[in-house]
């Protein structure tokens, strides 16, 4: 038995939150014993960006072309991983949230007969049971819930293992599906994308700004913050409810649930449906000039002061320590 | 035009998680619950849609009897009808069979929820739904308008969003700006109380992944404050301390 992983691509590239779900399945496998962990990538991807899913632990990347899988269109990708999973036989089915990931893993687990849980957060514990640690309440607790069907999908949170980087490279196998025109029915007609940024929910460092920012025209020191850490810029949800930033940038409850590295809130008091966005963070700075705002009590650093003058110093400081 | 709109019953986003029972079972004290946000969205899209197309629009709830309150709040907002099936939700699997009896009994044209309940925060349902019942669904929606019986839709992706079209029937899991929440009016409110609620009870009792305890977050440490002259001390603990950058 194998394990199966879902890598999804972004314009050629595989994302880094399925290298991440590439080494959990290589860490699972490792724990259950089972043999090895192969990948399922779809649409135009060059040979040597798939050999490099390899380093994260998959044996071998399955690699169906058909362009028509360069779009993440559900219907097509779920019966393109459908077949993959039934060709090698795999146990267990591991994919990274996203967008397409969530519509996917639905799909599956009715077309697989597959236990599905999402917002995984660790390893699986094997000892009574297939346990998963998963969370719920938007991020306020955890469940541990038991997968009772032979076959599992598991949708892992970001941030739920460490990336390898040490594993070899994958050997890369064409592989060729078959999909009817009815799964093609539906048509994306469009794509708008941000480009030439770090994508929000897969950011490593997140700055943020709220309605202490006074007025879109101050993003700037936001945006030039974030650029010097390599940050994603996201915002309040009355900041995107007022349109100084778009929505797709709102953190928090109805929002992104971001799971960064280190999260920067400038000028956010920290209603509990924002901090409901960002407490899968491991490190938390506020920068706020109320020090009695909420968030400071979420924060594991903090300053009370002008975000007009601590920002650009903050970036100044960075810029040195470079 | 018949439309079902599938509700959440779920603590208000201010709620304080805690648990019982050996951390076994969900605490309700002193909790309120609403219609889940993101169901809400769905829920004013629904009714929209409905006045636009002149057709019906039931609501349904897959839950225990202390979900009705919830239901006839969604039957104020603008459902014509209701139905509650009687089980607590166990899984999402669980939650998709019911949804699926009952849509495939009532042969509905459009199946809208939220993208995912603010519970247990799957959103996997609509997927779920789809698949059982061979139509295509979308998740997470921001926009859904109607021609005839295309369906021009927008979801989000990260960082953007993509413009899909689809036919009739389907499945959508919404989001905002889908639509702007709609609060019952007094009129809505007294008319809720005579509308139709029918009880049904599950048809099937299969799951997949039920949830046997809960745990809380290690609670945290308290915030270390730098001072706002010494911005490059905070770079520093950054760096050596917390060992993030």
């Amino acid at each position: 038995m194998s394990i199966l992983v879902y890598v999804e691509q972004a314009a050629g590239k595989i994302k880094k939150t399925s290298l991440e779900a590439v080494s959990f399945a290589f860490a699972l496998a490792q724990k259950t014993g089972e043999g090895s962990v192969v990948a399922i990538a779809l649409g135009t991807i060059d040979s040597q960006e798939l050999a490099s899913v390899g380093e994260a632990g998959a044996a071998k990347v399955l690699h169906a072309s058909d362009e028509r899988l360069n779009a993440g269109v559900i219907q097509a990708h779920a019966s393109a991983v459908a077949q993959a999973f039934q060709a090698v036989g795999a146990s267990t089915l591991i994919l990274a949230k996203s967008s397409l990931g969530d519509a996917l893993a639905a799909r599956l687990a009715i077309k697989l007969d597959a236990g599905l849980v999402s917002n995984v957060v660790e390893l699986p514990r094997l000892e009574g049971g297939f346990v998963v640690k998963r969370s719920i309440y938007t991020g306020k607790a955890f469940a541990d819930t038991t997968i009772t069907t032979t076959k599992k999908i598991l949708a892992i949170k970001k941030n739920a293992v460490d990336q390898k980087v040490d594993g070899a490279k994958a050997q890369v196998e064409a592989f060729a599906v078959s999909i009817a025109a009815a799964d093609f029915a539906s048509k994306i007609t469009a794509t708008e994308r941000a480009t030439g940024e770090v994508l929000l929910p897969e950011a490593d460092i997140v700055v943020s700004g709220g309605r202490g920012m006074k007025g879109p025209e101050n993003w700037g020191m936001i945006e030039e913050l974030a650029h010097t850490l390599g940050a994603a810029t996201g915002c309040s949800k009355p900041v995107s409810d007022i349109g100084w930033r778009p929505h797709h940038e709102h953190v928090g409850q109805t929002g992104v649930k971001v799971a960064p590295t280190l999260y920067i809130a400038v000028g956010i008091s920290g209603a509990i449906q924002h901090l409901a966005g960002v407490n899968s963070s491991k490190c938390i700075v506020v920068i706020n000039k109320d020090p009695e705002a909420p968030f400071f009590k979420a924060a594991d650093y903090g300053i009370v002061g002008d975000a007009f003058e601590v920002v650009p110093q903050l970036t100044a400081a960075l810029k040195a320590a470079q | 035009m018949k439309i079902l709109v599938c509700i959440t019953h779920v603590p208000d986003t201010t709620s304080k998680i805690q648990f019982t029972a050996n951390n076994t079972k969900f605490d309700p004290t002193g909790v309120q619950f609403i219609i889940g946000p993101y169901d809400d969205y769905a829920l004013a899209r629904a009714v929209e849609l409905r006045d636009q197309t002149g057709g019906t629009l039931t609501a349904l709830n897959v839950g225990e009897a202390e979900t009705e309150p919830t239901l006839r709040k969604a039957l104020a907002i603008g459902a014509d009808d209701a139905i509650r099936v009687n089980s607590f939700p166990k899984d999402s699997f669980f939650v998709a069979k019911q949804i699926a009896q009952v849509a495939k009994d009532g042969g509905y044209d459009l199946i809208l929820m939220g993208r995912e309940s603010i519970d247990f925060n799957g959103g996997m349902v609509h997927g779920m739904v789809g698949e059982l019942l061979g139509m295509p669904s979308f998740s997470p929606v921001m926009k859904l308008d109607l021609e005839g019986t295309t369906v021009k839709m927008a979801r989000e992706i990260e960082g953007g969003k993509e413009q899909l079209e689809a036919q009739l029937p389907l499945i959508a899991g919404c989001q905002e700006p889908i639509a702007e929440w709609k609060i019952p009016n007094m009129r809505g409110i007294m008319s809720a109380r005579t509308k139709p609620l029918l009880v049904v009870e599950p048809t099937s009792q299969e799951t997949q992944a039920e949830a046997s305890s809960f745990q809380l977050p290690p609670a945290k440490g308290s915030v270390k404050l730098v001072d706002k002259d010494q911005v490059s001390e905070l770079v520093r603990l950054l760096k050596n301390e917390a060992k993030v950058l």
